[in-house]
């Protein structure tokens, strides 16, 4: 939290910090419908649900679904994400619909007071009447109610004190109004920025922050920042999901965006990182159609490079190490760690290891993804259609920094690939504590594999 | 007082590849299902993680996967005048420990099975007459046919992925010239994969077998050529020939193993839970002794624990699927002073034997580092009854192969016949051979006698205080006759490579079963299929006979052992075993085959 926010909060302050709405309540659909139409709105409040990820944030590890209870650290303190069965004491099972409401669209709590955007309500602010009643339908009477207090807030001053939220509410949440495509979009691509946008809340991650914390842009229509990939968190890049080759998906296809979204992989490529994490709770569980529409919408974004050269391969590398030439920094470490899977060639196996070959994510201008993948490893989410989890072993034990830097800078700059190179201090930077001690107590000795 | 956890449908002793294979048959039937594993969890990650997987001294040398042979073992005698002893260092055979059990450190030669051994007895007596077979020889027919199995054999080769090179498919020959075996049965399909690349000793072996009139083929490898999905929708990468397959969880997900192939299916079934470090102890029994009650076992913590359940699926390795039914008090002990009784009865080994041969320095360089556990070139010109046994007077086939594993350091010192065993001409043979020298195997079946068999040893407990397992075995003159006879048609394969030198290594009259030195983990019987209850513990559906909700899978139930490696038709007796459970015994629990 900077100073600026804070003077910027107290500053504004007084005249948004309260806008509780106080509308008369709007009734719940699933109350006067038949038994066949409540029955297709707790299908399509699921279905809702699934394509918003509530279960990201709302069910913990281990924990009964939608109870609440995960940890979340943010740079304003930690919050815990709250119960959303539809128990009457610890959850929401005296929401009223317009309760309901206020909360996921409005960013407003049941007593008046705002929800920490943790809660993607900025995104959720344009979901249709229709979808929303579905999804209240299916929080009232699919979900089993479960009896789990919601764990108190360790938020630090000043943002411990809810009014202050208010006030970022009125700057940055746009007015509640069901999501509205460019005039002329064609249906499926509308359907697609409806996902994308409104629902999956993709921008919460892929879309570059603000001085206070906000999405820089909500909407397509908002420019080239949206959905161009965020700063670090964790360790690990939300990619740029806009046409660039490079480091977009602009060499990507449809189908492969299908694919991937579908089973957490695709022919060339895995996910890897915290996107296991929605692949698995929310997008393998859509329709085709959706996953398909996704795809359109996000292949019809322009390149925020205006140049976009096309990625062309080159197989100098390729050549060098079938003939047993490792001159290239780095290119030994390559062979000896990563060639087995990845290939001499930079291709992987279809399906199974992923190419480095013209794969964006090896070639962002910043490269912790990368190297974060090099010094922990990680391991492919299991899918219901593609259970396999393939574990790529981190590195970090074995490779200094250097043959760190040396590998990461072999593939950045190998079979055509072309991105900036990193240092030995890059790397330092990205080593836990944990990783240095792993790498020190196997180097005491002068041991170089054990 | 033991735990009593909340009755199951079914439950499982042991998760590997039956285990596996019933609980995914088992939860897609609709039924909740627990396996108990005594050893712990394993994976390729954390278990087959590179590098640290290739490391020959940890895996090889000290045997990591196997089982902890300081808590439970067997014990070892020639004959039913000796007494027997622990066997307290690994040697012969390699029973493994853990979540994928032996096929987790399996090599991943995926057979079928030749049809005559299905119904050996019956076979033999028609074409050689009922006294060709010798007194004593115990063998007989499984129950159950090639063309019963052929659609199990099918599907288990798409579970495991196999490469190889089919013969004919639905009748057509399609495999002469390609590597096809011409002594093969009929397929339904291809092999999932195409066969592996071969290594150049393979190839050698190849040329050779054709210059002697052989017929060679690809070995068949659940080892892959290529990158695979299978029908449960598991992954599989492609194998790099790195040679740590055997003893080894493979790193590229390349060699089918129940955790690669099953388990990440079975971890999306919210039917299925399985609880590692569960030791069973035995089977519960109800009041009458007709039908188990479930099984009681120990946990990580040493506390007992009941698991109830209403089918037991009595799925270990070999002895101990044996081991459990006697302790459970489940048919009735082999007796060999009468040759009544039917649990122990039948247990058999492989009659291997190898021959090596070594090139001058300057001739063929072999690579022998390189290398797959499933893959090679094979003949199967003596295997099965491929040949007229008639004038030779045994009982049984063998196939021969160069099967290149991967030759690792500490066990690469190969040097001819009449180095010395150290000093600086060992060295120097070591470094002139290791790069040019060739291992061949015949893989002899072996046959189940009278005199060879499995029962409690009245002196030795395990670690929990339970008997162990006594194993009685030796060497038979058909054994001796069957080595030397398939060393001498081996040996002309090896002399058509003209190397510089031969050694040979094949079973010797007056020399008894060597313990010490490893062989094969291929133990088979004991607890047998058959027809008849008299002579067999479980039905051709491997169900007891006597406690019908308690089904056996596994090489347990072979009669005696195949020319070929047992993992293949060990699968497809389990789903076969399966398909029954799902389509009769659940529509009708009892007895599939009335005694």
């Amino acid at each position: 939290m900077t100073k600026k926010v804070l003077v910027a909060m107290l500053l504004l302050c007084t005249p948004l910090a309260a806008c509780h709405r106080s509308a008369p309540p709007t009734p719940a659909a699933y109350d006067s419908a038949t038994p066949a139409r409540q029955a297709a709105l707790l299908k399509q409040g699921e279905y809702v649900a699934r394509a918003a990820d509530c279960t990201a944030c709302h069910t913990a590890p281990g924990g009964k679904p939608y109870a609440g209870g995960l940890t979340m650290s943010t740079p304003i303190g930690t919050l815990y994400s709250t119960n959303i069965t539809p128990d009457k004491a610890t959850g929401i099972g005296d929401y009223s619909y317009t309760d309901f409401d206020n909360a996921v669209r409005h960013g407003i709590r049941k007593d008046g007071s705002t929800l920490y955007p943790a809660m993607p309500y900025p995104s959720y602010s344009r979901t249709t009447d229709a979808d929303m009643q579905a999804m209240y339908a299916w929080f009232m009477h699919g979900v089993a109610p479960v009896a789990q207090a919601n764990r108190k807030f360790d938020v630090h001053w000043p943002m411990s004190m809810r009014w202050t939220l208010s006030i970022w509410r009125g700057m940055f949440a746009p007015k509640v109004a069901p999501y509205q495509p460019p005039p002329g979009t064609n249906p499926e691509i509308a359907r697609g920025g409806y996902l994308v946008e409104v629902l999956g809340h993709c921008g919460d991650c892929h879309t570059p922050r603000g001085w206070a914390f906000q999405e820089k842009a909500l909407s397509a229509s908002d420019g080239s920042e949206f959905l161009s990939g965020s700063a670090p968190l964790e360790g690990w890049i939300a990619k740029n999901l806009r046409g660039d080759n490079k480091d977009g998906l602009g060499s990507w296809t449809v189908p492969q965006l299908v694919q991937l979204l579908k089973t957490g992989r695709s022919d060339h490529s895995a996910v890897f990182g915290s996107m296991a994490y929605p692949i698995a709770d929310s997008t393998q569980y859509l329709s085709d159609a959706d996953l398909t529409a996704i795809a359109r919408f996000l292949k019809a974004l322009p390149a925020r490079d205006p140049h976009n050269p096309s990625f062309a391969y080159d197989d100098r590398e390729t050549k060098a190490l079938q003939k047993g030439d490792d001159s290239k920094a780095g290119a030994a470490i390559y062979l000896d760690s990563c060639s087995a899977c990845h290939r001499s060639d930079g291709q992987g196996y279809a399906r199974v290891f992923p190419a480095l070959a013209g794969n964006p994510v090896v070639q962002t201008v910043d490269a912790t993804s990368l190297i974060s993948i090099v010094l922990r490893g990680d391991t492919m989410g299991a899918t219901k259609t593609a259970p396999s989890t393939f574990t790529m072993p981190g590195f970090a034990w074995r490779l200094s920094d250097q043959d760190v830097a040396d590998v990461v800078n072999f593939i950045r700059t190998s079979w055509g690939n072309q991105a900036p190179t990193v240092t030995a201090g890059d790397v330092a930077h990205l080593r836990t504590g944990e990783m240095k001690a792993t790498f020190q107590a196997n180097h005491a000795h002068g041991a170089r594999t054990r | 007082m033991a735990t009593v956890m909340k009755k199951v449908d079914a439950v499982i002793v042991g998760f590997g590849w039956t285990g596996a294979i019933m609980a995914k048959e088992l939860t897609e039937a609709g039924l909740n299902v627990v396996a108990l594993e005594r050893g712990p969890m394993r994976d390729t990650y954390p278990d087959g993680a590179y590098p640290q997987t290739i490391d020959e001294l940890t895996y090889n040398s000290r045997k990591k996967l196997f089982m902890d042979i300081s808590k439970e073992t067997v014990t070892l005698r020639h004959s039913s005048s000796d007494i027997a002893v622990p066997y307290r260092q690994f040697g012969a055979f390699l029973p493994g420990t853990g979540v994928g059990g032996a096929g987790l450190h399996w090599s991943g030669v995926h057979f079928r099975v030749d049809p005559i051994e299905l119904r050996l007895r019956s076979h033999y007596e028609e074409r050689y007459g009922k006294k060709f077979i010798p007194e004593g020889m115990t063998i007989q027919d499984f129950g159950v046919s090639y063309e019963e199995l052929e659609p199990y054999f099918d599907f288990a080769e798409k579970v495991f992925g196999t490469s190889g090179t089919a013969w004919s498919v639905k009748g057509e020959i399609v495999g002469r010239g390609k590597g096809g075996n011409p002594f093969a049965a009929d397929r339904s399909n291809p092999f999932p994969l195409e066969a592996q690349k071969n290594t150049v000793s393979a190839q050698l072996f190849q040329k050779a077998a054709e210059a002697v009139g052989y017929h060679p083929y690809n070995l068949p490898s659940a080892n892959t050529s290529g990158p695979y999905t299978n029908p449960y929708g598991a992954q599989m990468g492609p194998c790099n020939f790195c040679g740590y397959c055997s003893g080894y969880a493979c790193y590229m997900y390349s060699k089918a193993s129940p955790n690669v192939n099953i388990l990440p299916a079975l971890r999306q079934e919210p039917k299925f839970e399985l609880r590692v470090q569960s030791h069973v102890l035995r089977v519960n029994l109800g009041t009458d002794r007709k039908l188990a009650t479930g099984v009681t076992y120990l946990d990580a913590q040493g506390r007992e624990v009941e698991q109830p359940a209403d089918i037991v699926i009595i799925g270990a390795f070999q002895f101990n699927n044996v081991r459990l039914l006697l302790l459970s008090g489940i048919g009735k002990p082999y007796d060999p002073a009468t040759g009544e009784g039917v649990i122990g009865r039948n247990f058999a080994y492989q009659n291997e034997s190898n021959i090596k041969v070594f090139f001058d320095k300057n001739g063929h360089t072999t690579n022998p580092f390189i290398g797959a556990g499933g893959n090679g070139v094979a003949v199967d010109d003596f295997n099965a009854d491929n040949f007229d046994h008639g004038p030779e007077g045994f009982v049984g086939g063998s196939p021969f192969w160069v099967n290149q594993a991967g030759t690792k350091p500490i066990s690469a010192a190969v040097t001819p016949p009449g180095t010395p065993k150290w000093g600086s001409a060992w060295k120097a043979a070591t470094a002139d051979y290791y790069t040019h020298h060739i291992s061949m195997n015949a893989h002899g079946a072996h046959q189940s006698y009278r005199v060879n068999y499995l029962d409690l040893d009245p002196v030795y407990k395990d670690a929990y205080g339970q008997p162990l397992l006594r194993m009685t075995f030796d060497w038979q003159p058909n054994d001796i006759k069957l080595s030397q006879f398939m060393t001498g048609k081996m040996r002309r394969i090896a002399e058509a490579m003209n190397p510089k030198a031969i050694s040979a290594h094949a079973h010797e009259p007056g020399k008894h079963f060597d313990a010490t030195s490893y062989q094969t983990t291929h133990l088979n019987g004991g607890a047998i299929m058959g027809t008849d209850p008299a002579t067999s513990a479980v039905n051709r559906y491997m169900q007891s006979w006597d406690v019908p909700n308690v089904f056996v899978p596994g090489a347990s139930a072979f009669p005696q052992g195949l020319g070929y490696n047992p993992t293949g038709l060990i699968a497809a007796l389990t789903y076969f075993s399966a398909r029954a459970i799902r389509e009769q015994y659940l529509k009708h629990p009892g007895p599939l085959v009335q005694a």
